[in-house]
């Protein structure tokens, strides 16, 4: 190994990848919930490098960038493929990312040490939600077009700058080429950049202070005070064992590589038959109006935003004020922010809290759920009301939560993770 | 539209004041893409009767007769009428013009089967009936107050809503049967139908020309998927019988 | 930790054969990418055979096509210049157009279907620009007044596109695939009877 040694001698690789990969002690309860970070990276790959791809024959202009679409479907080699791979991967990373902020909720990962982890993740979701918004008005069909228009003049709510804000944003008085030309820039190298580097720091923070677990147990116990049989019987990077004693551990590579692998291929067999067999996923990842090129004169019959911004577009119309209503729509967000302070639980993990809080986390998952159903569907009166419940009933967890959480009835912690 | 886009920004309910999208029953568009003959069929159709007004700027003519299988010479003969093999199918009116005729320049329908649906397409083109209230003289029961004329009609024959005697809870009444045509036109009713299938299938396929070929390659995809799915699991297996 | 002893040789097949199955996974994974760099129908379509009247074309005339966004020559010669072909043939490097730079058909002296009509891709073998037709004076030998001339770097050809020895141009100029449809139209960028 001769070579490894000139290049260790020069940046340091080895130590490197002993430190976060084969020698990084991860807990080894890991459950399914505990599969999606790694999509999540898998995912954003594929977007880079298909987007990357899709750039090459794409046509940033009102005028062309639908016809290069199609262009990309028909006259390109496999350019359907790369074009359906990057639109069901923009979905498939909210699947995963919307899994993965749950299962932090659940097993309480947002809890002290884990809060700047979150916040990172926060981040991420934000930014990504951006460059989501900004791709869909790439393909500037009647959709694109028209949902970018809504969501803009969403910002025309806030008071005395919303109109000069709104126009400034578009760089025209309605969505226009100049808005294509700077959400392309953005989409393709802004905030992707921005993606990159906080998904680095949300991986440094999580190295830092080490993986949550279904249990919420902490496997980094004081040095010297667990005796050498019981500790974990693996090797470790001193950096960890100088430290601590490492239990219930297992060291991330080989063992969470070939598990990760396992539901990798499953992950990509679902993705497979979406791309290959329901492209449009029934009009959730491509909807049907986004087939007809913009047209500026001609609101198509019924707008929704695409399936993975529906929660909060229902929260957005639930409220009867327009200020209000963005307000609320942002609230909604800042609240799963705020999330490691709300919460003032001793226990982490859902497994060992009141049936209260499994309750209010059940409610919760489920207003969530039928808020994105309602947020694609015409606000009739019913609808309307619903949504208005499953608002109340969303702001409404956080709420109960800081109140009951500091006082909560928990179940007897565990020191270790039981055999 | 606009007015309900509106509203809609207002976060106000939206009122039901404009004529609300067609909700009703749709009859099933029973489409084999892989049917060449239905196809050709289908092409013929829209060649013959649509092309004139409805550009379908996103195909092109040699793409089409390859997929379809026609050989080159005789696509050019009876299906293309403007451009050369490899041009995209423009329509053969002017935008301007037809915008002042229909009131709205008629649509590309290269991608139309992906907006509005095949079983959408199947009904709307068996669904026009005569009106003598509108400027064209059909009217459309999938599309209230279409901007277009029954331009199948010599296909079908005078289509009209036609009303039967019947015996309901014990009285006669009027009952609304559906649309019958009168049987002027060159076919019968079975015979349209199966024309109509045709054109919707024609149409399902200018809207995703790589429809075959990406359900063919998923087979191989997936399929090879599974082998390293089982290798994987094998693998992880393996390695955790150190893990207790 | 396990107390059954491992059983290395099936963790090593394991490893081996799920990296195997999962690099062809890859590489399979590479090949839209790469494939979707190859022309497209619309680069394809653009680049198909292009027709040329040639009923118009004086003798010692030359007349440019464009096919596959290059320019193509179409050069009636004149007897003088015929004439001239074997008169250089001791300055050439691959007199005999051995090197495949043209269609078996026009592997001949004139390198042509007929001697009159010369059909050339007209960009230099060497490093891709386009050679002028020189017309007069072209090299310093008794008749010899025709041939082409690149300005780039001074490469020389004869009248028949063939590169002449002790220039950068390694080889003869390319000449395309192309036959008369009838006596006033020629089509270039296809072979006769493909469809």
């Amino acid at each position: 190994m001769s070579f490894m040694n000139w290049i260790d001698k020069r940046i340091p690789f080895s130590n490197t990848m002993k430190l976060h990969v084969t020698e990084y002690p991860a807990p080894k309860n890991f459950n399914f919930w505990y599969l999606m970070g790694s999509l999540a990276i898998v995912v954003l790959v594929n977007q880079i490098v298909t987007g990357i791809w899709l750039t090459m024959n794409y046509n940033p202009s009102a005028e062309g960038a639908f016809a290069s679409i199609e262009y990309i479907m028909r006259d390109v080699e496999y350019g359907w493929l790369l074009r359906y791979m990057h639109s069901t991967g923009a979905s498939a990373f909210f699947v995963v990312i919307y899994l993965h902020m749950f299962r932090g909720m659940m097993y309480g990962s947002y809890q002290k040490p884990r809060e700047l982890l979150w916040i990172f993740g926060m981040l991420i979701f934000l930014v990504l939600m951006a460059e989501a918004f900004m791709g869909y008005l790439l393909p500037w069909g009647q959709m694109s077009y028209w949902g970018a228009q809504v969501i803009i003049s969403l910002f025309s709510a806030i008071p005395v700058v919303g109109d000069e804000l709104t126009t400034w944003i578009r760089g025209d008085y309605v969505i226009s080429g100049a808005t294509l030309n700077r959400f392309f820039a953005l989409h393709v190298i802004a905030l992707p950049l921005v993606i990159v580097i906080l998904v680095f720091l949300h991986l440094i923070a999580l190295h830092e202070v080490g993986s949550n677990n279904p249990e919420g147990v902490d496997n980094k116990k004081p040095k010297g005070t667990v005796k050498p049989e019981d500790q974990a019987q693996f090797k470790f990077h001193p950096r960890y064992t100088d430290k601590y004693d490492i239990v219930d551990a297992i060291p991330f590579h080989p063992y969470y590589t070939v598990k990760d692998i396992v539901g990798l291929v499953v992950f990509l067999i679902l993705c497979s038959l979406v791309i290959f067999y329901a492209p449009t996923m029934g009009g959730f990842f491509l909807e049907p109006p986004n087939f007809e090129a913009a047209d500026p004169m001609r609101t198509p019959e019924h707008i929704a935003p695409v399936w993975y911004f529906t929660p909060f577009y229902a929260i957005l119309r639930a409220v009867p004020d327009k200020l209000l209503g963005v307000v609320a729509m942002g609230g909604a967000i800042v609240m799963l922010a705020l999330l490691p302070w709300l919460d003032r639980s001793k226990a982490r993990s859902i497994r060992y809290r009141s049936t209260l809080h499994k309750v209010n986390l059940t409610q919760f998952a489920i207003s969530f759920v039928i808020l994105g159903y309602l947020g694609a569907m015409p606000a009739t009166d019913l609808y309307t009301l619903m949504a208005r419940i499953c608002t109340v009933l969303y702001f409404g967890f956080f709420i109960f939560l800081f109140l009951y959480s500091k006082n909560e009835k928990i179940k007897p912690l565990p020191e270790r993770l039981l055999k | 539209m606009m007015k309900r886009f509106l509203i809609a920004l207002a976060f106000l309910l939206p009122a039901a004041v404009m004529a609300a999208p067609y909700s009703g029953p749709l009859d099933k568009a029973d489409i084999d893409q892989s049917d060449k003959a239905s196809l050709q069929r289908g092409a013929q159709i829209y060649m013959n009767f649509c092309l004139a007004c409805h550009s379908m700027q996103y195909q092109r003519y040699s793409r089409t007769f390859d997929d379809l299988g026609i050989p080159a010479d005789l696509g050019e003969e009876f299906l293309q009428f403007t451009g050369t093999p490899g041009s995209h199918k423009f329509s053969a009116i002017d935008r301007e013009a037809s915008a002042e005729w229909f009131g709205l320049a008629p649509p590309d329908l290269t991608m139309v089967a992906r907006v509005r649906g095949a079983d959408w397409l199947y009904t709307y083109f068996r669904s026009f009936y005569e009106d003598d209230s509108r400027p064209f003289g059909v009217n459309n029961e999938v599309f209230e107050n279409v901007g277009m004329p029954h331009v199948l009609q010599e296909l079908q024959g005078i289509p009209r809503k036609t009303y039967e005697r019947r015996m309901v809870d014990g009285e006669m009444r009027e009952v609304y049967v559906g649309i019958k045509s009168d049987g002027s036109g060159s076919l019968s009713e079975d015979e349209f139908d199966q024309a109509m299938l045709d054109l919707t299938n024609f149409l399902v396929y200018t809207g995703e020309p790589m429809i075959l070929e990406r359900q063919r390659m998923g087979m191989f995809v997936i399929g090879f998927l599974l082998v390293l799915l089982i290798l994987s699991i094998l693998l992880k297996k393996e390695y955790w019988r150190d893990v207790k | 930790m396990s107390n059954a002893p491992v059983d290395k040789g099936r963790r090593r097949f394991l490893t081996v054969a799920t990296a195997v199955v999962g690099g062809v996974g890859a590489v399979g994974a590479a090949v839209p990418f790469i494939a979707s760099w190859n022309p497209s129908a619309k680069a394809r379509i653009a680049g198909a055979a292009v027709e040329m009247k040639i009923d118009k074309i004086d003798p010692g005339q030359l007349v440019r096509a464009e096919w596959r966004g290059s320019p193509v020559w179409v050069i009636r010669r004149t007897q003088a210049m015929l004439d001239s072909l074997p008169l250089v043939e001791g300055n050439l490097r691959d007199p005999e157009s051995n090197e495949p730079q043209q269609p078996e058909y026009a592997k001949n002296q004139h390198r042509s279907i007929d001697p009159e009509w010369f059909v050339a891709v007209g960009i230099c073998t060497h490093l891709g620009c386009s050679p002028q037709f020189i017309q007069r004076d072209f090299v310093d030998m008794e008749g010899v007044d025709s041939g082409f001339f690149c300005p780039c770097h001074g490469s020389r050809f004869d009248i028949a596109g063939r590169v002449f020895s002790g220039v950068p141009a390694p080889t003869n100029l390319v000449i395309p695939p192309h036959y008369f449809v009838d006596d006033a139209t020629i089509l270039i960028g296809e072979e006769e009877g493909a469809a």
